[in-house]
Parts: structure tokens; sequence; C-alpha cells
């Protein structure tokens, strides 16, 4: 049982593979075939396309500030191959990937990051919360959201998300906490990309792991190569498998490192170094999956050509939500109430006055 | 006097005060190496050390708690919450502690600390990095809320909050952080708090507005000049303590007043400045008291933010109805 072979409060790593893509852990290499391993790489890399495109799109001033997942694709496509359609994610704001996976569109991501809230209305999927910029504050809802499933006697599992630095906030050990005490079941991720905007990890937690707070709370946690999707693979699908079974929550550790910048506002040259930043480079999960797929004979091909085919697709997706109807003011006042008073009405009213002044001194 | 812009100014102030004041310490989200994610605190872990300006970890409630702690033990901390949206954590803290200290205590602890954070919109950003809070901390008994429209006064109140023995809250527009420049002193000076401003003597109506807005306004007024209407300006400077004295004086002399601001209209600063008309100066109106004001909704993203945010036309188209009216 991995919970036991990778007991967090002896600082242990869960890896299968290594920087090289060689298999360093047998005994828990999962069988999956090479159609699904190609799947997987082919998500990673048009998880990684259309992150890239994104900080593009922002440094072209097409759209507005956004936070790259460069370099956590293996974590995210191998949760989104555990996590079914009636299972539950509840993102923080860095979890792109994870969202295309449960059915998010890209048009819909973007949708957001140009400015317009129909981007978090994400109607082609299913079971997905927005994405929650409030830090540390989504995972008390997925919680909540797991006492309903546990009430309504579901066969649902809820995935909430969350960073190195939300880990300090009140409101994660209030999540775990009531998790643990209900029985309910959850999967909380914390992505540890190492930095929260500027902090590195090491000040903001004094733990020796992010995965040992789970002790203290009574529930498996576990620290995990967030760089090796196959680690992660079976990571979520244990971690899944447990609390489905309802034993309640399970709190997993993706170690991994954020490549880019905390979004597309921030510059990291003012708190790290470049040597760092090249240390890491070597842990890259697309290049090590690749590593792995070379050694085993499972090739992808024309790769250059998929590449080609994805910006295709994702400058489709963004053109689409370019071209989305425009904001009215009506998208403004509709979706603040259910029911919306008669104060909202007045005050809408009004600015039509003002406007229908401004149209005539034209 | 040199050249700065809001932040330059603010850096300069925190600067002054930590030369002078060896209590006071400066901590808060990437306030340290970083110097803020807007560089407002820059350059100051290096000048201070860490000891004195640091990093906290990710807790906004943590931030103002142990900065209470501090406040009621000989320090006088100035912490930074990194957005108007990321403040409510920290809210019990404020209301529940930070506010009543003094009066639970009876004096025997004060709560010496600032609070800043800049605050409003029309930055194109994403949720919760666009709002106008000051009505929800100015309506907290035992809280001052000061917010500087220019380099200069960011300067010298914030110099006077750090000098309060009661805790303040201090809004920085962060959409004027840098577009405004001005030359400032770079010498100490104070700015006192609870006292408004008039900028532009006038005799037609009575414009009150603060922080980013008042830069709106004075465009605005580009307008009304133009359309032969004569605008008495104020800037409030303060929210809490409220200068009645300086906008009752001004309404009784014009007979009108607009105010313009940001937040949301209902139970906000403009509910309490038509109040505060009504009640002081109620015979001398000539016209119905007028807010300029957000819609009782969420700030928009970008591409609604335009219907939500105030024009200088809408300011001027609202002017002129209370003159004519």
């Amino acid at each position: 049982m991995i919970f036991k072979d990778f007991n967090p409060a002896e600082d242990k790593t869960f890896r299968i593979i290594d920087d090289d893509g060689k298999v360093i852990n047998k005994t828990y290499l999962p069988e999956l075939d090479n159609a699904t391993i190609i799947k997987a790489y082919q998500s990673m890399l048009f998880a990684r396309v259309a992150d890239q495109m994104a900080v593009s799109y922002q440094r072209q001033g097409r759209m507005y500030t956004y936070p790259p997942i460069l370099g956590q694709e293996a974590l995210q496509i191998a949760a989104g191959m555990i996590i079914r359609e009636e299972d539950w994610l509840v993102p923080a704001f860095r979890e792109m990937g994870v969202m295309l996976a449960k059915g998010v569109t890209l048009k819909e991501i973007f949708l957001y990051y140009l400015g317009n809230e129909e981007g978090s209305n994400f109607s082609n999927a299913n079971h997905v919360l927005p994405i929650c910029v409030p830090i540390g504050s989504q995972l008390l809802h997925a919680t909540g959201i797991a006492y309903s499933v546990k009430y309504q006697k579901k066969d649902e599992v809820v995935f909430p998300f969350i960073g190195d630095g939300g880990t300090s906030e009140g409101d994660f050990s209030e999540a775990l906490n009531y998790a643990a005490v209900w029985q309910v079941p959850v999967v909380f991720t914390i992505q540890n990309n190492q930095y929260a905007i500027s902090v590195p990890v090491r000040n903001q937690t004094k733990s020796v792991n992010l995965a040992v707070k789970a002790v203290a709370f009574g529930m498996p946690g576990i620290k995990v190569d967030g760089n090796d999707f196959f680690a992660m693979y079976v990571a979520y699908k244990t971690a899944f498998d447990y609390a489905r079974a309802g034993n309640g929550p399970v709190l997993i550790e993706a170690y991994t490192y954020r490549k880019g910048a905390h979004t597309t506002s921030d510059d990291p040259s003012k708190y790290r170094t470049k040597a760092e930043e090249q240390s890491w480079e070597k842990a890259d999960p697309l290049e090590r999956m690749k590593k792995f797929m070379n050694i085993n004979g499972i090739s992808i091909e024309n790769e250059e050509a998929l590449i080609e085919q994805y910006k295709a697709e994702v400058d489709k997706q963004f053109e689409e939500a370019e071209n989305f109807r425009p904001y009215e003011l009506e998208d403004v006042f509709n979706h603040m109430y259910v029911e919306m008073p008669e104060d909202l009405k007045r005050q809408k009213a009004n600015y039509e006055q003002y406007l229908s002044w401004k149209e005539k001194r034209k | 006097m040199s050249v700065m812009t809001m932040v330059q100014a603010i850096n300069n102030a925190l600067d002054i005060k930590l030369a002078e004041d060896k209590s006071i310490v400066m901590f808060g989200e990437d306030v340290g190496v970083e110097g803020g994610v807007f560089r407002v605190t820059e350059g100051l872990q290096k000048k201070y050390g860490v000891e004195r300006v640091f990093d906290s970890p990710l807790a906004e409630s943590a931030i103002v708690g142990t900065g209470l702690g501090m406040a009621m033990s000989g320090l006088r901390p100035v912490v930074e919450l990194q957005f108007d949206g990321f403040t409510y954590p920290a809210f019990n803290q404020i209301i529940s502690n930070v506010s009543r200290m003094n009066n639970r205590t009876r004096g025997r602890f004060k709560a010496p600390m600032v609070i800043r954070f800049p605050y409003g919109g029309a930055i194109n950003a994403i949720e919760h990095h666009s709002e106008s809070p000051e009505a929800l901390y100015a309506h907290i008994p035992g809280i001052k809320v000061v917010i500087p429209s220019t380099p200069h006064d960011a300067k010298g109140l914030m110099i006077s909050a750090i000098e309060s023995d009661d805790p303040v809250i201090f809004m920085e527009p962060k959409r004027i952080y840098r577009a405004i420049k001005q030359e400032v002193s770079e010498e100490k000076f104070t700015i006192p708090i609870g006292k408004a401003k008039v900028l532009t003597e006038g005799s037609d109506v009575t414009v009150i507005a603060f922080g980013a807005l008042i830069r709106e306004c004075q465009k605005a007024m580009v307008m009304t000049k133009a359309a032969g209407i004569s605008v008495e300006l104020i800037d409030l400077r303060t929210i809490y303590p409220i200068d009645r004295e300086t906008i009752v004086n001004s309404i009784k002399k014009t007979g009108r007043v607009v105010i313009v601001a940001e937040a949301s209209e209902s139970f906000s600063v403009g509910a309490e400045l038509m109040a505060i008309a009504n009640e002081e100066a109620f015979l001398s109106l000539e016209a119905p008291p007028k807010r300029v004001m957000g819609f009782d909704t969420i700030v928009p993203l970008a591409q609604g933010e335009p219907f939500y945010m105030i024009s200088p036309d809408r300011i001027f188209y609202e002017i002129e109805k209370t003159v004519r009216y």
C-alpha cells in the first residue's frame, strides 16, 4: 500500500520513473497499454501548447492576465484520467489541464481570461466548479460537496486543488479536519510548485513536506513526484479507490515546479535564480515521459505535425472566444440574483437613461 | 522635492518611518524579497533587514491577527493585504479584535497598526482584484479609514496613519499607483487624518469624491466649465472620521451635492454623505443630493467593467441634471 510505503512523516517521495525515464519502482508501475500512454502524453502536450499560446495571446495584448501551468502538466493529466464525469473538480486557478480533461473547453477558459464571466459557465462539463481566486477557500466547498455525496449515497468523489501557499490559510486546515471528521470522499491535491508568487515553500511552512499535514488530521497523505506521470496516476487511482470505498479523505502533495511566472503580471527573476530554474529542466514532465516512451519502444508519429494541429485547434478556440457576442449591460445585472431586486432594476434603468443621453450628444 | 508616483511616495513614507522608529515592522504576502506585487515596499527589506520587513506565510487573518499581537506589545506594525478582495479573510480579526481592543480594555491595550491594501477597479483584473470595500471598514466602530488621491497626500497621510495610536485602514487607489506623477517633498511631513480638502472652489454644486475618482471628477470639470457650471470639488481624504464641517459648509454654500465613488451605491459612503447633507444642510438644498456610484453588483470582469466604472461623462451628466433640477 503506497500510503504505508511512502510515509510522509519519513519524508518519502513516491516516484516510479526517474528523470531519465527509467523505471525505478517496478512494483507500482501501472499496467497501462501503449495507446493509453500515448493518449496521456498527447494530453500533456496539448495542455502545454494551449498554455504557451495563452501566454502569447496575453503578450500580444489579446488577453488579460493569465496563470500558466507550464511544468505541472503530468499531475494534471493523471488526475484527469482518474476523475470520472460524475466526480467533482474543485479547482484553484492553475488547473487548466484537469479542467480540459473534465470537459471544460479552451474557449470557455479563454473567454474568462478575456474578461467575460460567461467563461465560468462550463456548459459542456459536469460537476466542475469555477476557478477560485480567494486562496484556499474552495477546499471547504469540496468538503461540503463530499458531505452531500455521502448523504445522498452517490458514487462520486470530490477532487479539490490548492497550491503550496494555500496550505497556510486557515481554510485549508478547516477543510481537511471537517473531511476527516465526516469521513467523506475527498482527494485533496496540493500542487506544490515551490512558490506562492515570490515566497518559497521553505518560508511557508516548517513541516518536512506538505503531505505530512494529513497525519495531524487523521487521514492518509502522500508526497508524490508531481512530474512523474506514472506515480501521479497510481497515487490518484489509489486515493480515488480509498475515498470511493468510504474510508474518508486523502491528501496528495504533487511535488512539482512552476516553470513559468505566477501570472503573466509576475517576473520570477525578482525572487529566483536562473540556475534554480535550469536545475528543474531535467525533471520536465513531458521530457521524462518521452524518455520513458523511447526506452520502452512507444513512439509518437510525427510530433511536429501534431503540435501544428494542436496549435490550429487552440487558435480556433481562442478566436471563438474572441468572437463571442459582445458584452452587454444586461450581463452586468442578470445573474446577480436569481430574482432581480427592484432596486437593481432601477439602477439599470437610470444607467440606460444616461446611455441614451450620451447617444443624443454624439 | 522630487517627482514621485504614488507607489514611490508611499515607499518614501514607509522608508522615513522605518528609519525613524525601530518599533515599526512591515509584513505581508510578497512584501519582503519582491517588495510587494505593486512594489510599494521595494528595497525596504534590503535596507532594514528581514526582522523588520518580511514575507509572511499566505494567510490574511494571520497577518492582521499577529499584527494586532505586535501592536499590543510595543510594536507598530504596518501590514499589507495584497488586494481589496483578499482582505475578507482578515475581516474577522479587524471587526472582532483590532477595532475593539482599546475599548475592550479601557485603553490598557491599544492597536497602533496600519492595514494597507490596494483597492479599486479599471485595471482589467480577474475577480477579487477590483473592489472598493471602504464602507465595510468605515462601518466598523474603532477603525479609521484613509484614502489618498495623489502621491503627495499618500505620503503625508501614510505618515499620519503610522503615527496614529488608533488602527488605520489605508486604502491605496491602485489604478493611479503610477498614473499620476507629482513633485513631493523628500522631507517628513504629515497630513491630518479626519480633514477633507477643498480642491477647487465653486458656487453651483459641491462634488465630493476620493481616491482614484478625484481625477475622473477633474476630467468631468472640463465639461462643466464649458457648460458654465461652477463646481466645488472636495477630496474626502479620510472616510472615517468624516470631516462634517468641510462638507456641510460647502453644501450650505452651493445648495447642491453630487457624490462620486466606485463602490456599490446602497449602504455606502455615498449614503452617509447624503445623510449628512440632509441632517445638517437640509434647508440649504436646492436639489436632491445625488450619488454617482457603482451598481449593486460585483465589479464585472474586464469586458463588463466599462459599464460599471464611473466615467467623466457620467459624472458630468449627473452634475448637470442636479444643477438644472
